[in-house]
Formats: C-alpha cells, sequence, structure tokens
C-alpha cells in the first residue's frame, strides 16, 4: 500500500511540475520572441534562463531549490520543493520544444496575420499555435514521461516517493535485489504504457485533420 | 531573508571542484564510449537480428530506457553485494551509466542503420567499389552525418544528467565534491550556484567543441544553442 501511495506521489510530482513548466514554458517563448530594441533585455533573459537549466543537472537544481527555498521560507513541504525543483528544470526543456514547433510554422503565415492587423498576442493564439501544436504536444509528452524517471533523484532530499520508499525497505532489512528490482519494475509499470501512448499520440497528430488541411492547401506546383 | 552570501568561501574551493569536474568528464566519456559500443551491437541486433537476438536487444532499450538510472545503479550498488560482487561506488556508476547509455545508443543507432537506403549501397556496386570502400565512403559517412547531432546531444545528456547520479552513493565528481564540502562549511547555496557555473562552461567547451569537430568531420552543422 505504500508503494502505491509512492507511485501516486511520483506521478502527481512529475505531472504537476510538467504542466506549470509547459505554461511557464509558453510565456518564456512569447517573450523570447519579443521584437523590439527595448526588448534586448527580456529575450536575453529568456535565453540564459533555458540555456543555463539545460546545462546543468537536476540534483544541482534540487538542492539550489532546497536551500533557497528554505532559506527564505522554512515550512515549506519537501513536496511542493520537489515539484518547483521540477518545474523550473521542465520549463527550460519545454521551453525549446515549443520554440521548435512556432518556427516549424511558415514565415508566410506570420506575414499574413500581421498584413490583416492581427496584434502578437491574436497571431499567436489563432495562427501559431493552431498550426503548431501537433509539432510540439508529441516531444513536450515524451519528455513529461521520461521525466517520471528522471524524478527518481529528488528521493535525495527525502520526499517520499517510489525511490525513497524502497530506500526505506532496504535499511527495513528486506533484500536489496528484490527491493530495487520492485521498484525498477513499478516503475517500468508507470512509464512504458505512458510511452506507448505517447508514441500513439504521435502517429495520431501526425495524421490530424490540421495537418491534412495545410497539405491540400500548399500549392501542387511546389516542391 | 536574514542570509549573507559568502562566495569566497566557494570560490577558495575551486581547485577541489575542478578534480570533481575531471571525475565527471571520466565517467561522461567512459560511459559514452561503452554506451556507443553496446548501443553499435544492439543497433546491428535490432536491425539485421534474427529471432530471440533481436528479442533480447529490443527487451534490453524497452527495459533500461523505461526504468531510472539511479534505481540502475542501487541496483548495482546494493544489490550485488549479496552476491559477493562489490564493486566500488565509481564501477558501479559507470557501468549502470554504460549499461543506460547503452540503451539509448542502440536508438540512435538504429535511426542511423535505417538511414541508409538499399540503393545506395547497390549504385557504390554498380561503380566497383570494393565492400570496405563502401563502408568507409558511403555507408559510414552517412549515418556518421544523420545521428551526429543526436549523438552530440546525448553525450551532452550524460554528462550532466548522468554523472550527477553517482554523487547520490558517494562518487567524487562535481556534485558529489560539492555535498562533499558543503556538509562541511554549510555554504550551500553559494557551493551549488558555483557548481552549476562549473557545469555550465563545461558543457559549453564541450558542445561547441562538438559543433566544431561535427562541422569539420562531417560537414554536420550541430547547433551550439
Amino acid at each position: 500500500m505504500l508503494l502505491l501511495e509512492a507511485m501516486g506521489t511520483t506521478l502527481a510530482m512529475t505531472a504537476i511540475g510538467c504542466v506549470l513548466g509547459f505554461l511557464i514554458a509558453f510565456v518564456i517563448v512569447f517573450l523570447r520572441q519579443t521584437p523590439g530594441l527595448w526588448a534586448l533585455p527580456i529575450r536575453f533573459l529568456a535565453i540564459c534562463y533555458v540555456e543555463v537549466f539545460r546545462r546543468i543537472p537536476f540534483l544541482v537544481v534540487i538542492y539550489l531549490v532546497l536551500f533557497f527555498i528554505r532559506s527564505i521560507v522554512s515550512e515549506v513541504s519537501l513536496f511542493t520543493i520537489a515539484v518547483v525543483a521540477i518545474c523550473i528544470y521542465s520549463t527550460a526543456y519545454t521551453a525549446d520544444i515549443i520554440r521548435g514547433g512556432f518556427e516549424s510554422v511558415s514565415r508566410q503565415q506570420i506575414e499574413a496575420a500581421r498584413a490583416m492587423n492581427f496584434s502578437r498576442w491574436q497571431t499567436l493564439m489563432n495562427v501559431i499555435v493552431p498550426q503548431s501544436w501537433p509539432v510540439i504536444l508529441p516531444p513536450a509528452v515524451a519528455f513529461a514521461i521520461s521525466f517520471i524517471k528522471d524524478t527518481a533523484l529528488v528521493s535525495q532530499v527525502g520526499v517520499f516517493e517510489l525511490t525513497f520508499r524502497g530506500k526505506e525497505l532496504n535499511n527495513e532489512g528486506f533484500s536489496a535485489l528484490l527491493v530495487f528490482g520492485t521498484i525498477a519494475f513499478l516503475y517500468f509499470l508507470m512509464s512504458y504504457p505512458l510511452s506507448r501512448w505517447g508514441r500513439w499520440l504521435e502517429q495520431r497528430l501526425a495524421s490530424s485533420p490540421s495537418q491534412r488541411s495545410k497539405q491540400r492547401l500548399r500549392p501542387a506546383y511546389s516542391p | 531573508m536574514n542570509y549573507t552570501f559568502q562566495f569566497g568561501v566557494a570560490f577558495a574551493e575551486l581547485p577541489e571542484l575542478l578534480k570533481g569536474a575531471i571525475i565527471t568528464f571520466e565517467l561522461g566519456i567512459l560511459a559514452f564510449w561503452g554506451g556507443a559500443l553496446i548501443g553499435l551491437l544492439g543497433a546491428a541486433l535490432k536491425t539485421y537480428g534474427t529471432g530471440p537476438l533481436r528479442w533480447l536487444a529490443g527487451a534490453y532499450v524497452v527495459f533500461f530506457t523505461n526504468t531510472p538510472a539511479l534505481i540502475q545503479i542501487y541496483f548495482l550498488y546494493f544489490g550485488l553485494p549479496e552476491l559477493g560482487i562489490r564493486w566500488s561506488s565509481f564501477t558501479c556508476t559507470l557501468i549502470g551509466l554504460t549499461l543506460n547509455a547503452g540503451a539509448y545508443l542502440t536508438e540512435i543507432m538504429r535511426a542511423g542503420y535505417i538511414s541508409v537506403r538499399s540503393t545506395e549501397v547497390e549504385a557504390a556496386e554498380t561503380l566497383g567499389m570494393s565492400r570496405w570502400q563502401q563502408i568507409r565512403y558511403v555507408v559510414v559517412p552517412h549515418i556518421a552525418k544523420t545521428i551526429y547531432p543526436a549523438l552530440a546531444n546525448f553525450f551532452i545528456v550524460i554528462l550532466v544528467m548522468g554523472t550527477s547520479i553517482g554523487a547520490i552513493i558517494g562518487v567524487d565528481e562535481l556534485t558529489g565534491q560539492a555535498i562533499n564540502i558543503s556538509t562541511e562549511n554549510y555554504r550551500w547555496i553559494e557551493m551549488f550556484v558555483v557548481v552549476a557555473g562549473i557545469y555550465v562552461i563545461l558543457t559549453f567547451i564541450a558542445s561547441l567543441s562538438l559543433a566544431l569537430v561535427g562541422r569539420w568531420a562531417f560537414r554536420v552543422k550541430a547547433k551550439v544553442f
């Protein structure tokens, strides 16, 4: 039962962290693409954020978040700290995925939107996002699913999740081979079906109506 | 927030941290090359193998890509002594990471194998190339060009995400050194900020040189950012 609870914690942590991360990443990409000279520091900060956090190990991020938050407010649950760390880390990775998706929309679409006097926000919501989400969603989902495994590192600061439970069981005297074999199997049970689902989603989206209509719109003579 | 930052303390430990950085590089490079060998074999089995061998390679990949590297390393570090095998924490991390990287690299290399079309090899045959020449001038350049960006990217992932896992079981690499030092002087935040900076510089150097090598050797336009 405790193992099930621990599995639940692992999944909840990953889900909350990655969904929040996705939303923040969206904002960061929006900021990163702000045109104009006045927005130069904003662009610089957005790029720095992504580049820096993509190059730091998750373990270091966890420790930084833990000690930063604990030095400001001391009554924060470890679960919150884990979620914040996951969120910060997944933001950096998903921001790159989202940027790739936005850049896959052809330039003419954006120019056409501008010609029709769309604001930047309108262009994003009505032109770019509908066309790029089949490109963005599969890798973003794949990232979130693969992150289920990386959350094992959070056990290091004492969050009650699957790996931590495994260490507890090991300390209680159960055979380490058995315990970590079981834990590995439980992670497999969570990760494998989800990754199959992710692949199914990818194939499904690759032939979604929006993609098909885009292909139909393309002029016949273009290569 | 009543906290006075003292980065001087952290910078004073720079030589110790750089020693850790060297171990990080060692771990990363060894695990990557070991994994690349496994990946080469695994991809060959998955692409050209038959029956149980092909299934075995598939099962290896599915198992190792769907369980955390941390658990694999724990299994080696805490589990194997029950069978009478005692490895140091460095060896455990290295072997765990190698096996883990091998599974991911199998998939990457398989993409490379698949990308070579049989017509290309036939064309090379028609031109009178020997088997070795075909491999040297047609197959390998093609594979290298296809998978180089993915390989370079994966090396950075192994160097950053992978090696830091060793810190948990007590390998004295960069993160491990930071933990060791800060348990003594309680300067966790400063220590980890400095370590994060070192990681950024380290991976920047690595990805820059990988991009240059890629451009020079395989004419790949690899991105640094």
